[in-house]
This record gives C-alpha cells, sequence and structure tokens, in this order.
C-alpha cells in the first residue's frame, strides 16, 4: 500500500484508506456495553494483523454501578502502530461513546480534529440527564467544530440486523458491541477472522447468541463500508518485530504463567496461597486452573493466613509464593517479617493500586515502594523487583524465585494495576530454552548448622521436613548464629542483623550493571521504574531526537540496586525520577547516594502520558 | 546420639531436644510435653517426618523442646502455616501447638477455618484460662468476673467454650484431656495422632503463677472421681465414685440421675461417630456446678481431608491433561513472525 500524504478523503468507502503509523482508540460506555470486550477483540486482530499493540482498560470498582451514570463509564484504551509502542498512548484519535455518561467522561481526553462515534440511540433525555447534560452535546455546534463528530445510531440498526433472529430485545441489544467493533474494523481495514472464530467458539452451546453477534459484527462492517456515513477510512500497516510466535498477555497472565515457569524450572511443586483481592485475584484464577501443572491454590481465609500458609509451604520444600495489593500487604506484615527472620525462599506479588486504606482499587499508583522496603518492625532487609511492562511480567517473577533460592530470603514484586491489566504482544518461549533453577536441600548431618551460611551469598541452607538427622526449629525469636538456637545475647542480635542486611546487599553481586539509554553524561538523566517504564522511555527517545542531552535509566532492581547506580547518577548535572508517588524512589536514591535528586510525581491513579515527562523534562532542561 | 537406621524403634528420648525446657517449676506444660514424648514413638512415624509448630504463648514454646523439625512462628498463626506445609507435603505428621489466647483470640480465626477445611493437622490447644507470656491479663477462656491484672474488678466478658468452637467449624475430631490425667492423655493423644482429619485437643492446663487451682474442679483427688464423665464410645454416661450417678434425657435436656434408680438402659449413650454433632454440642455444655465434665473423645467421624482433596484434584488434572507448559503458553490466538521484517 503507498503511503498516502493527503488528508481525509471525502468519498467514503470509495477512496484507498489513509495510511497512518499508530492509532489510539478509546471505547467507553455504560459497564454493561460490553467495552472491555469489544476492546479486547480489537487488540488481538490488531495483533495478529501484525501491528505492535499496548491496551488500558479503565473500569469502575463497582462492579454495577446504575446503568447510564457517570459512575458506572467502562472503557478501554489501545494504541495500536507500524513500529515499537512502549505505552497505550497519550491523545486519544478516536473515541468511540456508547452513551452521554461514557461522552461526558472521556470527551477531555480525545484530541482537537479526532473522530467521536456515538451511538446516537443512547442519547435519550434520561440518559442525558444522568450524565448532567441539558442539551444533546452531538446536537452542539461547537463540539463539532473541535472533533468530528459521527452520531450513528447503533442500537436501532443492531435491532434491524437481528430482524429474523429468535431473541427477545434485550439479548439483541447486548450485541450492540459487535456493531462497534465490526464499524471500526472497517474504518481501520482490519480483518475480522479472528473475531469470526471466537464468536463461533465462545457462544458454541448459544446457537441464537452466537448467530447474533455474527451478524451484527458483518452489520457493523458493512454500514461503514456502504453507507458512506463515515467519510475517513484508515489503515495501519504491520509492524517489524523479532521472528517468533507470539501472543497477546496482560501483567497478571504473565505473573501466572511466570510462576507455573519457575516451579517447572526448580522441579518443584508451586504453592499459591492467596486471599482475593483487587487487582491481584486474576492471578489466583489463571494459577486455579493449572492443577495439572502441579499448581497448588489455596484460597485462605484472609490476609495474614495466605502469608503463613507460604510460609508453611516454603518450610516444606514448594516454591512457595502469595499475592496481593498494598491494603493485604499491610495485612501480611508480621508474617513477612517472620519469613526474613527464618530465612526461608518465597516471593510476595503486590499488584499495587491506588492508596491509602482501600484507596482506588481498580487504578493505578507506585506508591507501596516503601512499604515493601521498610513497611515491617526491625531491621528486615529483603529484596525488591518491580516488572516494566505486562509480558515483563513472567521474566521478573522467575527471576524474583532464583534470588529467593540464591539468597534463602522472601522476595517482593511490585507490580502495578496498570501492568496488571494492560497487554501487549509477547514473543512466547520454548520451556526447554529458559535456564533451570538450582535448588540445593542439604541432606548430611555431619557439620549440619541450621544457620551456616553460604560463603559466597551468606544464604543459609534450606533443610527441609523429612531429611533424617536435620531436624532442627526455626522461629520469630533472633537466632544464635550458626545454630539458630534461641538467643538473647546483644552481640549476636547485632551480628545476626548485620548477617541479615549483608546477606541482601549481596543480592547485587548477581545483578547486571544498570544501563542508560542515551548518552553516558549529560544534561538530564530521567529515573523510572515498574510500569513508567514505557512512558519515560518514549517521552526520552522524543527529547533526544530534539537533540537534548537526556538519557533514561530504568530500574527493576530496587533493592538492592544494581552496584554502579551512584556512578551513573553522577554522571549528569540533573537526576529526576518519575513515579506515580510523591518521590519514593527520589527519596531512596537522595539518602543512599546524596545526590540532589528530583522528582517528578503523579498520583491520579493514571500512568504517565508521555507529554507530561516530554514537559517536566523540558522544564528542567531550561 | 541415638542410633537413627531407619527400622530401629525409636524411644522418648528420640523426641527429647538438646534445649532446657524453660517454663515455671510446676507448670501443666511438662505433663504434656511428657505425655507426647512418650506418644510419638508408638506412632511408627520416622522423626524427620514430624513437625510441630506453634505460635506465641508459653505453650508456644513446645516445637524448642521435641527433637523434630519445628517452627515458632507469630501470634495465632500456627494453623496458616500447618496449612501450607501439609498442601505442600502430605506425607509429614504435622501438629500445632496453640493456647487459649494464642488460639481463641488473636488466632480465632485460623483456628476456625483450619478446622472447617479439615486439614489433616492435630492442634493441641493448651487452656489455662490465662495470658501466662504476658504475665497475667484475662484471655478468652477465663471466667465473667475473674479478677486478673488487666480485669482488677472482675472481667466483664463471657468466655468461649473451645469444644464449642471446634464444633461449630464442624471439626471431625474434637477431645478434651486434663494435664494431670496422664494415661487419659496418653490415649487422647494417640487418638487424635491416629484420626486422619483435623483434630483439635482442648487440653486443661493449670497456670501455677497466674491462675493456680483454674481446674480444681476437675484436678482435685475427690473432684476427679466425683465430678469427671470419662466419655467412651458405645458405652452409658456413668461417672461418680462407684459409677453410681448417670446422664438421661429428659426430651431434649440432660439429667443427671442415680443409675441405680434409672436403670442402665435408660441412660445416654456416647457415640463418637454420630453424623451429626448434636450429641457433642450437649457433651460441650455439661460443666459444674449441675453437671460433671466430660473428657474424652466428644467426636470422631471421618470427612474429605483437604490436603487429599487437593492431591485428588492435581492428580485427576494430570491424568486429564499432560504437563505441557509450552502448550500452556499458546494457549488462546498466537500468530508467528517468520523472520525479521516480515510476517
Amino acid at each position: 500500500m503507498s503511503s498516502v500524504d493527503r488528508g481525509p478523503v471525502a468519498s467514503g468507502a470509495a477512496a484507498a484508506p489513509q495510511e497512518l503509523e499508530q492509532v489510539c482508540i478509546l471505547f467507553s460506555g455504560d459497564s454493561g456495553d460490553g467495552m472491555q470486550l469489544t476492546g479486547t477483540q480489537f487488540s488481538a486482530t490488531s495483533a495478529v494483523f501484525g501491528n505492535d499493540v499496548s491496551t488500558l482498560p479503565d473500569f469502575p470498582a463497582e462492579i454495577r454501578a446504575p446503568a447510564g451514570s457517570l459512575g458506572g463509564v467502562s472503557a478501554f484504551q489501545l494504541s495500536f502502530a507500524s513500529h515499537e509502542l512502549h505505552t497505550p498512548g497519550d491523545a486519544v484519535q478516536v473515541l468511540v461513546a456508547m452513551n452521554p455518561a461514557a461522552l461526558k467522561v472521556y470527551l477531555p481526553r480525545l484530541a482537537a480534529g479526532g473522530i467521536l462515534i456515538a451511538n446516537s440511540d443512547a442519547f435519550t433525555a434520561g440518559n442525558l440527564k444522568k450524565a448532567d447534560y441539558a442539551t444533546n452535546p452531538l446536537e452542539d455546534p461547537e463540539l463539532s467544530q473541535r472533533v468530528r463528530v459521527y452520531a450513528v445510531p447503533m442500537t436501532t440498526l443492531t435491532m434491524n440486523a437481528l430482524a429474523e433472529v429468535a431473541l427477545d430485545r434485550r439479548a439483541k441489544e447486548r450485541c450492540k458491541n459487535f456493531f462497534t467493533l465490526g464499524l471500526l474494523y472497517w474504518l481501520y481495514s482490519r480483518p475480522m477472522e479472528s473475531t469470526r472464530e471466537w464468536i463461533r467458539q465462545k457462544f458454541a452451546r448459544v446457537p441464537a447468541v452466537q448467530q447474533a453477534n455474527a451478524l451484527t459484527l458483518e452489520a457493523g462492517y458493512h454500514y461503514g463500508e456502504t453507507a458512506g456515513a463515515l467519510d475517513v477510512h484508515f489503515q495501519v500497516p504491520r509492524a517489524r518485530t523479532a521472528p517468533g510466535t507470539y501472543r497477546i498477555i496482560n501483567g497478571n497472565q504473565a505473573l501466572a504463567l511466570g510462576l507455573a515457569t519457575a516451579a517447572r524450572l526448580a522441579g518443584k511443586p508451586l504453592v499459591y496461597s492467596s486471599y482475593p483481592i483487587t487487582p491481584a485475584s486474576d492471578v489466583l484464577q489463571d494459577l486455579a486452573r493449572l492443577r495439572h501443572l502441579d499448581v497448588r491454590t489455596l484460597q485462605l481465609e484472609d490476609e495474614i493466613a495466605s502469608m503463613g500458609s507460604t510460609i508453611g509451604a516454603a518450610f516444606g520444600g514448594a516454591l512457595a509464593v502469595t499475592g496481593t495489593s498494598g491494603p493485604g500487604v499491610c495485612l501480611k506484615s508480621e508474617a513477612i517479617n517472620l519469613a526474613v527472620m527464618l530465612e526461608l525462599p518465597m516471593v510476595i506479588i503486590n499488584v499495587q493500586r491506588g492508596g491509602p486504606s482501600t484507596g482506588l482499587p481498580t487504578k493505578t499508583e507506585q506508591a507501596d515502594l516503601l512499604q515493601a522496603l521498610f513497611g515491617r518492625n526491625g531491621e528486615s532487609p529483603l529484596p525488591v523487583l518491580a516488572p516494566r511492562s505486562p509480558a515483563d511480567c513472567f521474566d521478573t517473577v522467575i527471576e524474583a524465585f532464583r534470588i529467593a533460592v540464591r539468597h534463602m530470603t522472601p522476595v517482593f514484586l511490585l507490580s502495578e494495576s496498570f501492568l496488571a491489566n494492560s497487554a501487549e504482544p509477547w514473543r512466547v518461549p520454548q520451556v526447554g530454552e529458559l535456564a533451570s533453577m538450582e535448588v540445593h536441600h542439604p541432606t548430611e548431618a555431619d557439620g549440619f548448622q541450621p544457620y551456616g551460611r553460604d560463603p559466597q551469598t551468606l544464604a543459609r541452607p534450606w533443610a527441609i521436613p523429612g531429611t533424617p538427622r536435620l531436624e532442627h526449629c526455626l522461629g520469630g525469636l533472633e537466632k544464635a548464629d550458626l545454630t539458630g538456637q534461641v538467643s538473647y545475647d546483644p552481640d549476636n542480635h547485632e551480628r545476626m542483623c548485620r548477617l541479615r542486611a549483608e546477606k541482601i546487599e549481596r543480592v547485587a553481586d548477581y545483578l547486571p550493571d544498570a544501563a542508560v539509554a542515551g548518552p553516558a553524561a549529560g544534561e538530564l538523566l530521567v529515573v523510572s521504574w515498574g510500569g513508567s517504564y514505557g512512558a519515560v522511555l518514549t517521552a526520552v527517545e522524543q527529547l533526544q531526537a530534539q537533540g537534548k542531552s537526556v538519557a533514561h535509566l530504568h530500574l527493576r532492581h530496587l533493592n538492592p540496586f544494581p552496584r554502579n547506580l551512584g556512578e551513573l547518577l553522577g554522571a549528569y548535572r540533573k537526576v529526576v525520577v518519575a513515579e506515580l508517588n510523591f518521590g519514593q524512589l527520589a527519596w531512596v536514591l537522595r539518602a543512599r547516594y546524596l545526590r540532589d535528586v528530583q522528582s517528578f510525581s503523579k498520583v491520579k491513579g493514571k500512568p504517565f502520558m508521555v507529554a507530561e515527562i516530554v514537559d517536566a523534562c523540558q522544564e528542567l532542561l531550561s | 546420639m541415638t542410633d537413627m537406621t531407619p527400622t530401629a524403634p525409636l524411644t522418648r528420648k528420640d523426641f527429647v531436644s538438646d534445649q532446657d525446657v524453660r517454663w515455671c517449676p510446676g507448670c501443666g506444660d511438662f505433663a504434656i510435653l511428657a505425655q507426647m514424648q512418650k506418644v510419638l514413638p508408638e506412632l511408627g512415624i520416622p522423626r524427620e517426618r514430624i513437625v510441630f509448630i506453634s505460635g506465641i504463648g508459653c505453650s508456644s514454646r513446645f516445637p524448642y523442646y521435641v527433637n523434630t523439625y519445628g517452627i515458632h512462628s507469630v501470634h495465632g498463626r500456627a494453623p496458616t502455616l500447618a496449612t501450607g506445609l501439609k498442601c505442600a507435603r502430605p506425607d509429614l505428621q504435622v501438629w500445632v501447638v496453640t493456647g487459649d489466647g494464642d488460639g481463641l483470640a488473636i488466632g480465632g480465626n485460623h483456628l476456625l477455618h483450619a478446622l472447617r477445611r479439615n486439614v489433616g493437622i492435630n492442634i493441641l490447644l493448651f487452656n489455662n484460662r490465662i495470658y501466662g507470656l504476658t504475665k497475667g491479663q484475662y484471655s478468652p477462656t477465663s471466667e465473667l468476673g475473674q479478677r486478673t491484672k488487666s480485669s482488677p474488678d472482675g472481667s466483664i466478658e463471657n468466655p468461649v467454650n473451645p469444644i464449642g468452637v471446634a464444633i461449630g467449624a464442624e471439626a471431625s475430631f474434637i477431645a478434651r484431656t486434663v494435664d494431670v490425667f496422664q494415661a487419659h492423655m496418653h490415649d487422647v493423644l494417640r487418638r487424635a495422632a491416629e484420626h486422619s482429619g483435623g483434630a483439635l485437643v482442648e487440653i486443661a492446663q493449670n497456670c501455677i503463677i497466674f491462675n493456680d487451682r483454674a481446674w480444681q474442679h476437675l484436678t482435685d483427688p475427690d473432684a476427679r472421681r466425683e465430678h469427671v464423665l470419662y466419655l467412651e464410645h458405645g458405652k452409658p454416661m456413668r461417672f461418680g465414685k462407684k459409677l453410681e450417678k448417670g446422664i438421661r434425657l429428659n426430651g431434649v435436656t440432660p439429667q443427671v440421675v442415680d443409675v441405680s434408680e434409672a436403670g442402665e438402659e435408660n441412660l445416654l449413650v456416647h457415640d463418637e461417630h454420630a453424623a451429626e454433632p448434636t450429641l457433642a454440642y450437649l457433651l460441650s455444655r455439661m460443666g459444674p456446678p449441675r453437671f460433671p465434665t466430660p473428657v474424652g473423645v466428644f467426636r470422631a467421624v471421618e470427612k474429605p481431608v483437604f490436603e487429599r482433596l487437593l492431591m485428588a484434584q492435581l492428580e485427576e488434572a494430570q491424568r486429564r491433561s499432560p504437563p505441557d507448559l509450552d502448550a500452556l503458553y499458546r494457549q488462546g490466538e498466537t500468530w508467528v513472525v517468520e523472520e525479521e521484517g516480515e510476517r
């Protein structure tokens, strides 16, 4: 397809589609309008087609807020491109609004000159009132001046398409999201086969629903193709990607697969103990379906119990892990501290959400870093890691277990609501390609000391029940060096505190040096961690393209830090940390390295926009 | 060191650790430890396959004193560690040692759920009706009006009945014994060890320092003869010095009767295996001043055991689908990029 430079063509369907590099669409509607499904299908289709894809669902905490209300709006943002993508996108180019409330909430996100596609049937007097509109905004000339408005009677068109189908009115109405999907498929010249197949499989047991959804999908596509109602038509060519097999994956799915993989690499059963909590519950649910892989999920009575159960399973020699969110970590902290004292290997996953307290359960934040580092009584260090993208959750959780087992320590993994729900293409590995995880359980009684230590790592031996003559009792009381017996000796206590700290510090011996993207020295270093990676990287690349002296440093290891971090921080005139909290990593870096680290923070329950970071950096550079 | 060839029969000494036992002289815990160390070698389970897990409190020092694997964990949470351990390692015999504060106050939730799930662990609840390790505050089993350091004017809380809690949680094995009833405790501990599901044993235990003689209505020699009802499966309920008294049901209300007048055939007969816990509950309500205190096995029923159900699900799933991770990675929609720049 030739690259086309001219503007949107007026003759609609007949003209060749205009070629674009990147598009950001936001599907929005009532919770019951099926926008998550529509977005997921569009993403999968685009990924299979060969675009790079990045998605971000945004849904309310209420399961069913009142229909048509502002609080009940659910949205799914996705970007797809003919080049590599690192974020779900800043400016929305196409807004689909299935009702007035959705329009009200998301219109501010639509770029000037963008496309608004609204289900005009839903703009009834009642729905307008629920969204606090005095008049119908679709008829407002000011709106048409700012964006291109396409009012499509989707409900009516859906009902017409299904006139012959034996379903009641409500069931037919529920199909309208497939009309939307079909229309958008036409608008961006997408193939529909994968969605057709999905409908065939998903509704195999309810043929009437299967038929209705399939018909509605086609009706939406044909509406675009033949009605000429949309005078625009686009295509986004395939992206260049490394060879391999790909699938779409979100962060929680990647965590579940990574956990099952870690257990396989260690030749151990996986014991995942948890208590349902947003946004971590998917990990429990995904793993519960993996009994055939010797995955043992336990849904305990509370967060405390799931931490206790994790310790018990680790003592027994399993790969033990618990998953939760910030409020759950609060409850677990006593038992996490016991795990620090027992020096047993396990992983604690915190899929962070907005806090404090119940906070914003379905929104994203990175404000539990200091909790992970310091939220326990006493001197209680443990390693902390954070994945940088949805697919990276897979690799990070395997690494977390490698550290846990090698260094005999609980390890924190800090994911985020954004990573949990956001999705991207993942190049699927072969299990055989992954390095196995070496696990050693001593069996020799001669010289066995429960708190004897490996000279390199300072890890104590992982002696497990069932091993004759290695019987020993662990406990939360301070341990005597080597023997592990209870000790109240003051010198021993300090020695043990220092040993536990030094053991965690030595994890850094096994970490690669941190690497910057950009010049090795210069004006500004932008530091990120966790899910802010994509936005910061994209922002820095834009600044570099403008010739600015800016480099990007992303930290996966938050405790201990890579050995060369201090040196890197010293090579730039200014250092800024962009994070979704009030400067927690910046605070740690300042304390640790005595550098005047600046903070760029955001605590709105949303990930960074690229433009926000670009602006902040430009201000620092001026 | 004892010769530990696997076939050598174990003795009490094999289960005595090298730690100094640090309970107060005269504490009831000594007798429980001694009885446990006597029972363990009789079970035929290798020492390395036995684990004791405790929480916090005087009783929770127990794991240090038995020469098996053990964890002295945090307050109230021992059943949760035991649950995780048993699911990772169903081959182990796991004992939980707890007290009335550890098990019924801070850890009440975990006790309830461990019993409800019927995890195959044996929970020993040392009930001294006081907080000992924190030096004498009232506990969830302290009596209404009891004067303690934290209730100088008398406790204004109703005590909880551990046996009743276990019945409410539908525990499959529930028993009570007393620290000084050595032979009786031996039999009860053994029964608990041999039970396949979750077991709760309440052990009335004397705290000589902060709540001495709290159980004297059971332990004084006269009282023991007069006021203790020894439960025996299939036997009519008789008690008293010459077993001259018995329990009879009047409607749904138990009565103490003279056996010679009422006739033995009219006495209530104990049934540990009753499907419904009604009888066990009725027994749990008995005690002074109107009734004798029952000791022994209140309830012993077979129910599906948690970790066995888990293992059965694992086996069934593994029978149905091969443990193929590569296939799992590729579930759902995948696409192949053949070589750089094309697809």
